[in-house]
């Protein structure tokens, strides 16, 4: 809880949209808390964005509505926006500011943090190199995961990306060792059944326990939104680099992050960059997803899978474009493969996963691993080349190599990346699917993958399969 | 420098990195402040009156109104000295390994640690006579600063000439050591040490332009083949997000033939500096036989770091860049990005209220970019010496549309442009420059250079590049009646540019051979390229087939040649440019 503050005043200057201006005021810094005493007597909490000349701009995060120039009452609190952490909050449920929101009694933080953390000093960063199985074959063998990674889902309205990231969170482990997640999960903007769909699947997977929520919904007051991704990830900080957990964040929905960001900017009158959003949009989200990685001597984890939906399916609207920037890869859904009834409809081409290539290989997953993925996507970015051609020439024009391409095409999508919610398919099977697949196409075809792989994989298992 | 502990402000007002403070009306444009009880450093960036606005290049949270902020009246500087080398910096040359010691895991705001380690002695050999006399720029003394890099001290270049009274014996010297003592011109003594301060934002002078007439080899063949830069050069590298900027950065601060590589990290990943970090140390340089960290100068100013430094983070490179310069050097600065470089002027601008220009950018967003990159060149220094800079900026375009503003202006001051393309790295061809986006505006500064050593360099070149031309052409037609509807003259022409692209043109970072290119690995392969091409398009005039061609038993060694022979083993490649022949002989034989 926020430490009571000094001075009391009494009546605002202005107020407009989610901010405040007061004046009067002395010692006040920049960046401090603000407790806010509506005519009502409800109290709110609030951060000064801009002080000086005896004024402060204020920005309230459950909105000024019902605030009145004359009969508000506005403390300053002498500290930034802090939140108390402890292991004690895996298993509970709690606001954007991290208070308690389920009705058990608030916590006895073991520490006060503030949200806005500080950035993690570069030259002590661990590269992460540990693969994460997912179970998913489109991510474990085309896009893998680490741990420390972050790899958000560019999904789109009513696309899978929440049974998707249920699916991950579910079924993520490692191939060594024991790993047990904890879950920090933050919910921005969306509506209570997306909460409730996540600690259902939570619940039922046993691991509730080991979840900590925060959740700021449709219905609560945008400019919260702005604090509760700080919240959740102070937490994970705590329990990654303090208490040497691993754990996965899950961030949802970060469209709705920058619209809140884009609202107080707008308030501002602040000069927009591209579809009104602020020109420091890419800053502000890289102070986000920075929290993340693995840190020298430090035990624990932080992989963060930020969730955004693309405005009309545009990935190179501002915000998946610059979370792209800055994210570790993506895995974008596509919605004609969802539209043909294919689950979970990673697209093949767009989606990347930068930080596979130490991830993967040998006595990580396998040795023919690296080469099998790049064999498989150069082999599916031709089958798009190709499918565009049938569509002008017609199917039976095409050359028999062009058709073998076409099946292999299918294949991929029907069988490699298409499983069930609840398959959980292991690295080796999914390495292995791969080889099936490649053997469709002719050997020459496949000169991504070396001599000695092909004659270990193809070859082989050519032979040893019926015709 | 020249304290002046007398001048001491309050501020007025704070606006995240900017803020306002009064009683500074002495202070200098430019000057170093130190603001707060904590004493965030930040820099005077206009005046008006008394009230001075003052860019800070930490997080401003929890300064207030009535805090105190105290003048250093000297322009924000680098220091330059032995130590450099091997080092990881942020924006404003704090050491991050020391400041780790001190804070841990995050970087607490306010820390001062000095950029150089004092306690660190250096073998110091003197060279300079005593009672020479010495102009600006020239050494009069040296270091040993790695195995590979002779660390060569000099007159500061605002020194004009001297006269050298002592000259310490050569021995193992601390920075703080004085190393001998000088008279000017006007007839004043002063100290000769081994580190000095230098204001970033202040290019460092040299003698006189050169001519570029070198290429800086990279080891990346679509670049030293297609579209070559000259050491001295300027380059960018735009693209979206995941087309390979990055990559593409540290494959050139790993493998380019230069003397020194500055690269500065700017608004970018943290895990990119990491990997830097880890991975140089272990990399062998393949000139020197030394680890790639003796020659390699990191910045890091990671997108989480405050924006203001992310702003004085490419001065602070550079300026360290032309320092090795004047020494004698070939310095090679990779910035990545530049975009975010730029959105941090918008930034601050914005804060400013500075009327804006296109997306928000200031106004003088490109004469910034131009000043920046005004600063790499190949120079006579003003000890003598034949040196340069080469500038490769990254640049990121929202959207990948290299119509908006950075981009645009960008490649009016820049003289390679390395496109990258969104579709080549979707099919995951890296490195994904595109051969029709991109120019390189050097060939002909440079095509002499190769005439010399390799002649078949250019004529090479000409034919893939002709190849690859009229592939685009082809596809055009191919995409609408399909490749087969074609005659075979055309389908060949489609045939070797695939070859030319899986062969030669895609380059993988990852392997361990293929990760680097050699000179003469990379014209043994394009002779190959363009002998098979050439005795293909005969074949057919002959009356040969292309489902032939497509039969030759070399063609398997010819897509696995950039795998298959390790640079050491270039010659290799004569043989299999014999083997080629042989086989289109023998092809031609069955034709006649
Ligand atoms: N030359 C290359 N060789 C192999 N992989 C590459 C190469 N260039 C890019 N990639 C792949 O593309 C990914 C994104 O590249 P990166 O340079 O990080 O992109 P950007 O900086 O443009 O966002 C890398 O993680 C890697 O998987
Ligand atoms: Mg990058």
């Amino acid at each position: 809880m926020p430490p009571p503050g000094g001075l009391e005043y009494c009546g605002l200057r202005k107020v407009d949209g989610p901010l405040f201006v007061i004046e009067g005021v002395r010692d006040v810094g920049f960046a401090e808390l603000v407790e806010i005493t509506a005519p009502d007597g409800g109290v709110r909490l609030g951060q000064v964005l801009e002080v000086g000349r005896g004024a402060a701009l204020v920005q309230v995060f459950s909105g000024t509505s019902g605030l009145s120039n004359t009969h508000t009452r506005v403390r300053f609190l002498g500290t930034g926006l802090q939140i108390p952490v402890s292991t004690e909050m895996l298993g509970r449920v709690f606001d954007g500011l991290g208070r308690p929101k389920d009705g058990l009694p608030p916590l006895l933080g073991e520490e006060l943090r503030d949200v806005n953390g500080l950035p993690l000093n570069p030259c002590l960063r661990e590269y992460p190199r540990d693969f994460i199985q997912t179970g998913i074959t489109a991510v474990d063998l085309m896009n893998s995961l680490v741990r420390g990674q972050k790899l958000p889902i560019f999904s789109g309205n009513g696309l899978p990306h929440n049974r998707i990231a249920a699916q991950i969170a579910r079924q993520a482990r490692l191939l060594r060792g024991d790993l047990r997640f904890a879950i920090v999960f933050a919910a921005m903007g969306v509506k209570y059944d997306v909460a409730r769909f996540f600690i259902d699947s939570f619940e039922r997977s046993g691991v509730i326990g080991n979840v900590a929520l925060f959740l700021s919904l449709a219905d609560d007051p945008s400019v919260e939104r702005l604090v509760t991704p700080r919240s959740a990830l102070t937490l994970a900080e705590y329990l990654a680099f303090e208490k040497g957990m691993h754990v996965l964040v899950i961030l949802t929905d970060m469209t709705n992050y920058c619209e809140a960001l884009r609202e107080i900017a707008t308030a501002r009158g602040e000069i927009p960059s591209r579809k009104g959003y602020p020109g420091y949009l890419y800053s502000d989200l890289a102070s986000i997803y920075e929290r993340a990685g693995r840190m020298e001597g430090r035990e624990g984890s932080i992989t963060q899978m930020p969730i955004l939906t693309m405005p009309s399916d545009d990935i190179s609207h501002p915000v998946p474009d610059l979370t792209g920037f800055i994210t570790e890869g993506q895995i974008v859904l596509d919605r004609d493969m969802h539209q043909r009834g294919i689950y979970p409809p990673v697209a093949g081409l767009p989606s990347l996963s930068r930080l596979m290539k130490d991830g993967i290989g040998k006595e990580r997953t396998r040795a023919d691993h690296p080469h099998l993925a790049a064999q498989l996507f150069a082999a599916y970015a031709k089958v798009k080349d190709i499918r565009a051609l049938a569509a002008v020439i017609g199917e039976e024009e095409l050359s028999p190599l062009d058709k073998l391409y076409l099946q292999f095409g299918d294949a991929f999508e029907r069988r490699l990346v298409t499983q069930g919610e609840e398959d959980d398919r292991s690295i080796t099977q999914s390495l292995d699917l791969g080889w099936e697949l490649l053997r469709m196409l002719p050997r020459g075809e496949l000169y991504r993958l070396t001599e000695e792989e092909l004659k270990e994989r193809y070859d082989t298992a050519a032979k040893s399969e019926p015709t | 420098m020249n304290p002046q502990p007398d001048i001491r402000g309050r501020l007025v007002r704070i606006n995240g990195p900017i803020v306002e403070a009064e009683g500074l009306g002495a202070a200098g444009m430019l000057d170093v402040v130190e603001v707060g009880a904590l004493r965030l450093i930040g820099e005077v960036i206009r005046l008006l009156g008394d009230v001075a606005t003052i860019q800070v290049y930490e997080n401003t949270g929890g300064l207030k109104p009535g805090d105190p902020v105290f003048a250093t009246g000297r322009p924000l500087s680098v220091e330059l000295g032995p130590g450099l080398l091997g080092s990881i910096f942020d924006g404003i040359q704090r050491p991050l390994p020391a400041i780790a010691k001190h804070s841990g895991l995050y970087i607490n705001r306010g820390e001062k640690t000095e950029p150089l380690d004092r306690s660190r002695a250096w073998p110091f050999q003197p060279v300079a006579a005593l009672g020479s006399r010495l102009g600006p720029g020239r050494v009069f003394g040296t270091v040993r600063e790695t195995p590979s890099i002779e660390h060569r001290l000099m007159i500061p270049p605002d020194w004009g000439e001297v006269e050298v009274l002592e000259l310490a014996p050569a021995g193992d010297c601390t920075l703080a050591a004085v190393l001998g003592r000088v008279r000017d011109e006007a007839g004043s003594e002063r100290e000769l040490r081994m580190s000095g301060l230098w204001p970033v934002r202040r290019p460092r002078p040299a003698a006189g332009r050169l001519a570029m007439t070198r290429p800086l080899l990279t080891g990346l063949r679509v670049i030293d083949a297609l579209f070559p830069l000259a050491r001295g050069g300027t380059a960018a590298i735009p693209g979206g997000f995941g087309t390979g900027k990055t990559m593409t950065q540290h494959a050139l601060a790993k493998w380019s033939e230069a003397d020194i590589i500055v690269y500065i990290g700017c608004g970018e990943r943290g895990n990119e500096m990491t990997e830097v970090l880890r991975e140089f140390p272990e990399i062998i340089d393949p000139r020197t036989g030394r680890s790639l960290m003796e020659r390699t100068v990191l910045i890091a100013n990671t997108s989480n770091m405050p924006v203001a430094a992310r702003e004085v983070s490419i001065y602070t490179g550079i300026t360290i860049a032309e320092y090795y310069r004047d020494m004698g050097y070939h310095v090679a600065v990779m910035a990545d990005s530049t975009s975010r470089w730029a959105e941090a002027l918008r930034e601050l601008s914005g804060r400013l209220e500075e009327m804006p220009a296109d997306e928000g950018f200031p106004a003088y967003l490109p004469t910034r970019l131009a000043e920046f990159y005004e600063r790499a060149g190949a120079v006579r220094t003003l000890g003598g010496a034949e040196a340069s800079i080469s500038v490769i900026g990254a640049v990121s375009p929202p959207g990948g549309d290299f119509s908006e503003p950075v981009t645009q202006h960008t490649s009016r001051f820049i003289r390679c442009f390395w496109a990258l393309d969104r579709d080549l790295a979707n099919a995951r061809h890296y490195p994904a420059i595109g051969w029709l986006g991109s120019y390189s505006e050097y060939l002909p500064d440079i095509a002499p250079w190769w005439a010399e050593r390799a002649p078949e360099w250019k004529p090479c070149r000409d034919a893939l590049m002709d190849v690859l031309q009229q592939e685009v052409k082809l596809q055009r037609i191919a995409k609408l009646v399909g490749p087969d509807a074609l005659p075979d003259s055309q389908r060949l022409i489609l045939f070797t540019a695939d070859l030319i692209k899986n062969a030669f043109l895609q380059q993988n970072s990852f392997d361990d051979i293929d990760m680097y290119c050699s000179p003469e690995k990379l014209t043994g392969m394009m002779q190959i390229l363009e002998l098979f091409h050439r005795r293909a398009r005969e074949l057919l005039q002959r009356g040969g087939t292309l489902a032939a061609v497509r039969e030759l038993p070399c063609l398997e060694a010819v897509l696995r040649m950039k795998h298959a022979i390790p640079n050491p083993e270039a010659a290799k490649l004569d043989a299999l440019r014999r083997r080629v022949d042989a086989d289109f002989d023998e092809l031609d034989r069955r034709v006649a």
